[in-house]
């Protein structure tokens, strides 16, 4: 129970410090958050393709895997499996094969949502 | 406020307070040749005879809640999308207007209009509603001072007999066209404005009862090399201080002839700067001076900066300005809209803004 | 183009529109980011604890898409609602930075644009916000490995 407790401490401070870091972005300097978040995804692939990630993952678990850092890691994980697997060309296909449970229903519940609501003027 | 920087012996913006207020000797407006063909005079005087503005539920929350006689509270207005709630406000203060004028729209002689949807759409619409001659004018924010002045300028030449002009824009609308979508969860700097939703309608007549517009300044396009989208303010205060110099300079007054001084939607950081601005040339804006933008929302509205758009300045200057002016608690206002010359192109491309503003004198 | 007068009016005119803007609170605006994006981690360590709970013999790749998904549902129902932007106005990073923030991304863009359609509107319009993470994302994972595979065969060669 104590570990669990833990883990679900280690979890909200790791997420909360990696938006914080993002928000330091957002304020201090005039980057954009499309820019940011390119950023981010940018240090997932590249945390993944040195083999850092897995380990920070088994650390902070959803801390580090809910931001977009896992988006970038799943991505960079994806092609390299699809191109051991499928040689030069599956580095192609595997980052968005194996996202493609994320992307698919973000698209369906996207149109979901846009057939059941409509946008409201603040 | 960061001080340093005014008393900088090289920079010429000095603070306001420090500056007393200059001392400026009347010249006689006697010397028409000398000034910069930018101020037209309007011999003829053309009258205001019918203004309105329609606004949204969350400007009548504002300080000026209760000079806002149109109100509509459904922000679709009862239509399928924004665009279609533009124009139906735009419409609805077109028409009160000219009910207000005591005209019928076939004594609309002509439609000056714009607004800040893509090509003008809204403005377009409601001439096809309406049916009387017109011309799309644009000129981002400060549309309405722009219709105001040619509106004065045709019925000064005696070419038309009525003039509607009119301008609006939509929160929703404007949102789209510039920014996000409006679900899209997006953190606004504190120095942001909030676009007005808001119409506003005002007829020119030749003869009638109404305030008089005497004269206009016509803008430059001013660009002082802000790039910042959101920091709308600091771009336009430099054209609204180019304008209002041109305009005292031309007519040989300065800001104490004037009962009020309205500038458009600089909101309250920008018309801090405009304040500093002017004080730099040797004009001091004392408490005649107030901006659209920065009373049209309460504090505690978080709107941050204040309100912004084509439709500020159209609805605070159709309802507040005009209804204090026929009531004559003042006589002789300044009205310079401001507007932003820029569009998500320009700007992505890394283009600084360009910004405008014309003037128009509106006196008993 | 610019002349130098100019130049350099406009730089200290923008020297002083720095000075006087004012700034982000940084330790409130830390704090909300912190605190929100915090929160949406939580959710899914509890989303993802859960599921193991449920379904045990699941592995860990397989319960994260499942946490991913039901997160982004989520967002995606959220911002049907008008709920989502509420809290993002005052947690910034902490609400775009999560992919939460990716959904609500893509279900604003899609509803906003509904007025002209679901082909032209919704349909074409979904991906104009999140565009660049999945473009920058293919790219760039595609990249990585592809230097993964050629320092593989490199190293192959040498140590062969």
């Amino acid at each position: 129970m104590l570990q669990r407790l833990l883990t679900y401490l280690i979890v909200f401070t790791a997420g909360g410090a990696i938006c914080a870091l993002a928000q330091i972005l957002v304020v201090k300097t005039k980057l954009t958050p499309a820019r940011i978040l390119v950023i981010f995804l940018v240090a997932g692939i590249i945390m993944q393709a040195v083999g850092l990630y897995e380990r920070i993952h088994n650390v902070l678990r959803a801390g580090i895997s809910v931001p977009i850092v896992g988006f970038g890691a799943a991505l960079a994980r994806g092609a390299n499996q699809y191109a051991e697997q499928h040689g030069f060309i599956g580095a192609f296909a595997g980052g968005l094969a194996i996202t493609a449970f994320g992307i698919g229903i973000a698209v369906v519940s996207s149109y979901i949502a846009t057939l059941l609501f409509r946008a409201k003027s603040k | 406020m960061n001080k340093t920087l005014h008393t900088g012996q090289n920079t010429k913006w000095v603070s306001c307070e420090k500056q007393p207020a200059p001392i400026r000797k009347r010249e006689v407006v006697k010397k028409m040749q000398d000034t910069s063909k930018r101020t037209l005079f309007f011999g003829n005087r053309p009258k205001i005879i019918g203004c309105s503005a329609v606004v949204g539920a969350r400007e009548k929350e504002g300080p000026l809640g209760k000079f806002f006689r149109n109100v509509e509270t459904d922000k679709t207005l009862g239509q399928k999308t924004f665009e279609n709630a533009e124009i139906k406000m735009l419409e609805k203060a077109v028409e009160s207007a000219t009910r207000g004028a005591k005209l019928r729209f076939s004594e609309i002689d002509l439609l000056l209009s714009g607004d800040l949807m893509n090509q003008i759409t809204s403005s377009s619409y409601v001439a096809r509603k309406m049916a009387v001659p017109y011309m799309g004018l644009y000129s981002a924010c400060s549309t309405m001072t722009q219709c105001l002045t040619l509106g004065a300028s045709l019925v000064n030449a005696g070419y038309f007999d009525n003039i509607a002009c009119a301008t609006g824009s939509h929160f929703a609308t404007a949102e789209r066209q510039f920014r996000f979508p409006l679900e899209y969860g997006c953190q606004r700097p504190p120095y942001a404005q909030w676009t007005v939703t808001g119409a506003g309608c005002s007829i020119i007549g030749k003869d009638g009862d109404g305030p008089s517009i005497t004269a206009a300044t016509i803008g430059k396009a001013i660009d002082f090399g802000i790039k910042d989208l959101s920091n709308m303010g600091a771009a336009m205060a430099p054209a609204a201080m180019d304008t209002l110099c041109t305009l005292f300079k031309d007519t040989g007054t300065d800001a104490s002839d004037y009962d009020m001084i309205v500038t458009g939607d600089l909101g309250k950081l920008g018309s801090d700067i405009f304040r500093d601005l002017m004080s730099g040339e040797g004009y001091y804006m004392g408490q005649d001076y107030s901006d659209c933008g920065a009373i049209i929302y309460d504090r505690n509205q978080r709107c941050y900066q204040g309100g912004s758009g084509a439709g500020c300045s159209a609805a605070v200057f159709n309802s507040f300005v005009m209804e204090r002016l026929w009531k004559k608690t003042i006589n002789k206002v300044v009205f310079l809209a401001t507007g932003a010359l820029m569009s998500n192109t320009s700007s992505y491309q890394g283009e600084s803004i360009p910004a405008i503003s014309h003037a128009v004198v509106v006196e008993n | 183009m610019a002349t130098k007068a100019e130049v350099l009016r406009n730089k200290k005119y923008s020297e002083y529109i720095a000075a006087i803007t004012p700034k982000t609170h940084l330790a409130q605006s830390l704090l909300y980011a912190f605190l929100i994006g915090g929160i949406f981690c939580l959710i899914g360590q509890l989303i993802y604890d859960s599921f193991e709970v449920i379904f045990p013999h699941y592995d860990h790749i397989r319960l994260g898409n499942i946490t991913a998904m039901v997160l982004i549902a989520g967002a995606s129902f959220l911002t049907g609602l008008g709920l989502y932007d509420k809290f993002a106005r005052r947690g910034g990073a902490g609400s775009f930075l999560p992919i939460t923030g990716f959904a609500n991304a893509m279900a604003s863009a899609s509803m906003e644009f509904k007025t002209e359609g679901l082909t032209f509107g919704t349909s074409t319009k979904m991906f104009s916000v999140v565009g660049p993470v999945i473009v920058n994302g293919v790219v760039w994972s595609t990249v990585a490995a592809l230097i993964t595979m050629l320092v593989k065969v490199i190293a192959a060669a040498i140590g062969g």
